[in-house]
């Protein structure tokens, strides 16, 4: 008999964790366990890998790193102003998102370059303007290469090379990250229905109980 | 009897015209038809699913009147690409469209859907008119 109520306490707990993490969203990327000895007792907690800093240049020819996003949820995304493939997707879904949190001050969108050498940061505005965007919300950074394309393995991406016919390819993918610098999400930017998704998971980010924010 | 084959005479002119039509119909759903897999393959990307283009970046394909003026030019537009500014809604662009490597078939047949969708409304544009329109483009 006490074993039984033993057993349905756990269940019963079991399953109110689980409705609770429906709501909720996993964090993505390594992680690993580290062990730690508090006040005489060990104690095993999982590290979650995070964003490290960088520096980039934006379209007002502002200085972005990572200290700019710091207790911001951010949605990240790579691109370039002459692509014709893609990126008009990408950014016409991209603007729904614009809209929904363009008066949040504690939210961003970066998209990264990745022709660096054409998108300059005049060239970087005048895309802006053209795309109906202003303020703070929405930066296109330009930096070098290498940093580039480094950040982009941080973010999952693959982001490469020109090819031979001469052109860049680059995943579609806009990435969700929390006021942590964990990743959070991963989404198709030509896909209206994941954008919309997206959207739906930047509101429950939003929620979140405030952690502490990383420095 | 006299009156019997002025039926009957008439009843085959109307069946001829009414066949002449629908031939016509026909062609034109088959460039309609054809041209909308086209769209959404090489155009829909840049020019979005209705034609409404993307802010100040890209042109919508909804201006009857700049497309009606422009009859021509579209095929030069198509197979040579456009640089430069254009006027359309009243709104200046000042983009740049990369040259497609669509055949003249292809061309048509992509611009009998633009120009008969998004409220547009010119009819068929066959393979004929296209060939004409490439000798004219510089
Ligand atoms: C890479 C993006 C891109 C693609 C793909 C593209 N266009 Fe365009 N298109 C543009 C831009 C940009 C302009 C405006 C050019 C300028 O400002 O000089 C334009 C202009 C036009 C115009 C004239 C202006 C207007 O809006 O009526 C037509 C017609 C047109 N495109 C049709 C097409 C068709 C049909 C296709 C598919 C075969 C196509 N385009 C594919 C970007 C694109």
């Amino acid at each position: 008999m006490k074993n039984l109520i033993g057993a349905l306490i756990i269940i019963v707990l079991y399953s109110s964790c689980k409705s609770k993490d429906q709501a909720k969203l996993p964090i993505l990327g390594e992680r690993e366990p580290v062990t730690k000895t508090i006040d005489g007792k060990t104690v095993t907690d999982t590290v979650y890998s995070t964003i490290p800093d960088f520096k980039f240049v934006n379209q007002y020819a502002d200085t972005i790193t990572g200290k700019s996003l710091n207790g911001k949820i951010y949605v990240a995304d790579f691109f370039f102003t002459t692509c014709p493939s893609i990126c008009p997707i990408m950014h016409r879904n991209m603007l729904n998102v614009y809209k929904e949190f363009k008066n949040d001050d504690n939210f961003r969108i970066i998209s990264h370059s990745i022709d660096p050498k054409y998108d300059t940061v005049p060239v970087l505005k005048k895309y802006a303007d053209k795309l109906g965007i202003s303020g703070n919300t929405w930066w296109l950074l330009n930096g070098t290469k290498d940093q580039t394309y480094q950040i982009a393995k941080n973010y999952l991406v693959s982001v490469q090379e020109k090819n031979p016919q001469g052109e860049y390819i680059h995943d579609g993918y806009f990435i969700l990250v929390d006021k942590q610098k964990h990743l959070r999400g991963t989404y198709d930017g030509t896909d209206p229905e994941q954008v919309t998704k997206l959207i739906a998971d930047i509101k429950i980010l939003k929620a979140e109980p405030v952690m502490t924010v990383a420095k | 009897m006299r009156s019997l084959i002025t039926i009957i005479i008439g009843l085959i002119l109307i069946a001829l015209t009414f066949s002449c039509q629908s031939d016509e119909q026909i062609e034109f759903n088959r460039y309609y038809s054809a041209g909308t897999a086209i769209y959404q393959a090489h155009c829909e990307n840049c020019h979005g699913e209705k034609g409404e283009g993307l802010q100040s970046l890209i042109p919508p394909l909804t201006d009857s009147t700049y497309l009606k003026n422009n009859r021509t030019l579209l095929t030069c537009y198509l197979k040579n690409g456009i640089k430069g500014s254009l006027t359309v809604h009243g709104r200046g662009f000042e983009g740049e469209m990369p040259a497609s490597d669509l055949s003249p078939i292809e061309i048509a047949k992509v611009l009998t859907y633009v120009t008969n969708s998004f409220g547009n409304k010119m009819g068929l544009i066959n393979l004929q008119e296209v060939q004409n329109s490439i000798e004219k483009c510089k």
